[in-house]
């Protein structure tokens, strides 16, 4: 069999081919993008789509399943709280195909707003839960998922993180099952959930978790690796290489592949072998709260930290066991290097544009690219909690205003994925309650911080098909916006940005700006850009600093001069040399194709 | 025993490439290899660390602090960063190349010039690769990437397997003969250091 090196999230999606799988849907999310861009590569045999949000995506796939079609929908742990409903519901109606959802976790909050550790929603949900520690397992957890979810009638959560998801190890490749796909029957007691059906299903599904946790005792999904008896080691996920890696032969190991329903005659067995339980896990105590459930003693979160990633030092600093390794230390620090906003990022025109009216502002923020505008030099807003807050929170906070006399005007700002994944309902109340608000819509033409995934804004899809462009501006016309308070402008266009800031302040009611330019690293925006570039002269640059205010990454300062430092990112977009009273900054013309 | 590689450079220099490049070279001499790499947000412009090990059998695959066999680095600050990750008695092959971050540029924060220095001093087994300056005189920037490749391969004596061919194989057919000069150019400097 041909061996590959492939991540997490690739060996996922080879996984669900293989399974059979013919529906995947998902809505983007770091670290759990590339699981779908990976089954968009067998579109002949998968129907795969970027659903709007991850509730869409999750039904989407539930439909595939009940209607005869194994499915798949992948999301990242913020995610699954969105698609959080029909999850816990389904819980109840079961599959009719297999059905599995993908959970990529981030601890250490490398590109999330918090740190949730969703196995705890498997048992609250009632799925099955598989913790895969590499590729390999995450392929063969995959295929394993679909036939547990059938042999069961349950979903399953197969629960990644993202050392998992973005690690690429060895994987040995097999063959594709032939589709799978089930006649669809009419069963509504089985699927329509109303509280006659709901009350029959709850106690089906509870037996249903005690034969898959009979079934857990056995599977070769979970595995025991004998060392010392002196201590044994419970872990599952990442987590076992690292306690691999820190304890080697000198432990024991009960490596669960599943972790909900957790066999507990299996976890009494090996507690029974060892001298002492040692729980390795990262965020919650979900394993050692089970294992203490079963009256065993165990070792886990009093040592082990429950924030950001383990690694075989933290482990063995938790444990006790092994030196604290030398390090070279020098008395010199490295500036930090946050993630910036690109050089011809469009939200850097509305940002600068905003930051001259802060004090008259309260901007809440949301969840993309413009996220950057938080940093300074911008300091773009105050709030950022979840997709749609932007927009909805506005509602909220101008009345708390209100309250206490405060006259700023509350702006929303979300980009154009979000407003889809979550900012038309807010957009919708806004208008409806007549809020006085501010919402702007960066529209930058794609879903650009996860790396560039199509939406409903854009004419093309995941599958490479042409598609309808959804007209945000008419939807929110649509919605009954007065049209006299709706600005549509370019936000690199300083003066019409201004003005538009300028008339929300001065307007009682819901106002909305649209920003609209697509992002700059955009293949067709590279390309019509080719080579094109500012350049400072020299001989004109008094040195004032004014284009350094707009905070652009191809822009230095030396020796009592601005001067563009980074000429490949430069896409010439001309903020800078809107900012020069001195005409110093010069457009050159790139070969365009 | 487990060798492990920390890659380290601002967002966009392309160090997922060469580690692509570097696992698949290892994966055909037989070893057990693992790659690390966290993406997302760290892709605008941010400090982007890509990490590999391998060894007859890999469990953790991101390496912890002291534990680095060798770190590459694209950047000059970036090597310093990454220094609590160096084994005592590991190695430094870096690029004098320096990329100012946000905090430099609005003068929040000093660019310390002196790293290069301040890090052979206290490591010793530094050795300086002017890849970005190489490959730009080849023709493009973008091959500073693959010029460290070749600086790396170099440095750990990874012989046996025919580099020059699998970066041809991995990068787009138009640029192939700039970065296998990249790749020569980068061994060479090594090598003759």
């Amino acid at each position: 069999m041909k061996r590959v090196i492939m991540s997490g999230d690739e060996a996922i999606a080879r996984g669900a081919w293989e399974a059979g799988v013919t529906v995947a849907a998902a809505y983007p999310g770091t670290p759990s993008t590339e699981i779908l861009e990976n089954i968009s590569l067998y579109k002949n045999d998968i129907y795969c789509q970027w659903a709007n949000n991850e509730k869409v995506a999750a039904e989407i796939a539930i439909g595939a399943s009940i209607g005869g079609a194994r499915a798949l929908c992948a999301f990242k742990h913020v995610g699954m709280n969105v698609a959080a409903d029909p999850i816990f519901t389904v819980g109840y109606t079961g599959v009719n195909a297999g059905l599995v959802f993908v959970s990529a976790d981030d601890p250490g909050c490398h590109s999330s707003q918090n740190e949730q550790d969703n196995r705890l929603y498997a048992p609250h949900a009632k799925l099955l839960c598989l913790e895969p520690s590499d590729s390999q397992e995450c392929k063969d957890f995959t295929v394993a998922a679909f036939e547990l979810s059938e042999k069961f009638d349950i979903p399953v959560l197969i629960r990644m993180t993202t050392r998992v998801c973005h690690s690429k190890t060895l994987v040995e490749l097999g063959e594709r099952k032939s589709s799978v796909v089930k006649k669809y029957e009419s069963k509504p007691s089985k699927y329509a959930m109303l509280p006659a059906y709901a009350r029959l299903r709850h106690v089906a599904v509870e037996q249903n978790l005690i034969e898959a946790e009979e079934y857990a005792y056995s599977s070769p999904l979970n595995r025991i690796e004998m060392g010392d008896r002196s201590v044994g080691i419970i872990t599952s996920g990442i987590c076992y290489q690292h306690a691999r890696e820190a304890f080697g032969d000198s432990a024991s190991y009960l490596k669960l592949g599943i972790t909900h329903p957790i066999s507990k005659k299996l976890v009494k067995e090996f507690c029974a072998q060892v001298d002492k339980v040692y729980i390795v896990e990262e965020g919650e105590p979900y394993l050692e709260n089970a294992v203490r459930a079963m009256g065993i003693d165990c070792l886990g979160k009093e040592v082990v930290t429950r924030q950001g990633e383990l690694d075989a030092q933290i482990v063995r600093r938790a444990f006790g066991i092994g030196a604290e390794p030398e390090v070279y230390e020098v008395g010199i620090q490295a500036p930090a290097r946050p993630p910036v906003l690109c050089a011809g990022c469009p939200h850097r025109g509305f940002y600068f544009a905003m930051k001259k009216h802060r004090d008259k502002i309260v901007p809440l923020g949301d969840i993309g690219c413009y996220s950057l505008g938080v940093n300074p030099p911008f300091n773009g807003f105050d709030t950022c909690i979840c997709m749609g807050g932007g927009f909805s929170m506005t509602i909220g906070m101008a009345k708390a205003l209100e309250l206490q006399g405060d006259k700023r005007k509350v702006f929303g700002i979300l980009g154009d994925s979000t407003f889809f994944h979550s900012g038309i309902t807010s957009i919708i109340d806004a208008i409806h309650a007549k809020a006085n608000v501010c919402l702007c819509l960066l529209d930058n033409s794609i879903t650009a911080m996860t790396g560039h995934q199509q939406n409903a804004g854009t004419s093309i899809d995941l599958m490479g098909n042409e598609a309808p462009a959804i007209d945000a501006v008419k939807l929110i016309l649509a919605a009954g916006l007065d049209e006299k308070n709706l600005r549509v402008v370019d936000p690199i266009d300083l003066k019409a940005m201004d003005a538009a800031i300028r008339d929300a302040i001065a307007t009682e009611g819901t106002f909305v700006i649209v920003t609209k330019r697509p992002c700059a690293l955009l293949k067709e925006v590279i390309k019509a850009n080719a080579g094109a570039h500012c350049v400072v002269d020299p001989d004109k640059c008094v040195g004032c600093k004014s284009c350094m205010q707009v905070a652009c990454p191809s822009l230095a300062f030396e020796n009592k001069k601005a001067y563009v430092a980074d000429t490949a990112n430069c896409n010439a977009c001309g903020l800078c040399q809107q900012m020069c009273r001195f005409n110093a900054i010069l457009r050159v013309e790139g070969k365009q194709k | 025993m487990t060798t492990s590689i920390l890659l380290t450079g601002v967002g966009g220099q392309g160090t997922i490439l060469t580690t692509k490049i570097l696992s698949e070279g290892l994966v055909s001499l037989g070893y057990d290899v693992k790659m690390s790499e966290i993406h997302g947000m760290s892709q605008r412009g941010g400090t982007v660390n890509t990490q590999l090990k391998f060894g007859e059998k890999v469990y953790a695959p991101n390496i912890g602090r002291g534990e680095a066999d060798i770190i590459v680095a694209f950047e000059k600050v970036e090597a310093l960063r990454a220094l609590p990750y160096l084994k005592r008695g590991g190695k430094i092959v870096m690029d004098e190349r320096e990329i100012y971050s946000m905090p430099v540029l609005i003068g929040q924060q000093e660019y310390p010039h002196e790293a290069d220095k301040v890090l052979k001093e206290t490591v010793g087994d530094v050795v300086i690769v002017p890849a970005s300056k190489i490959a730009e005189e080849l023709g493009t920037i973008r091959a500073q990437n693959i010029c460290l490749l070749g600086a790396l391969i170099a440095a750990l004596n990874l012989e046996g397997v025919d580099w020059e061919k699998l970066v041809a194989s991995s990068v787009p057919p138009k640029t192939v003969d700039i970065n296998v000069a990249a790749f020569k150019a980068g061994y060479k400097a090594v090598k003759s250091n």
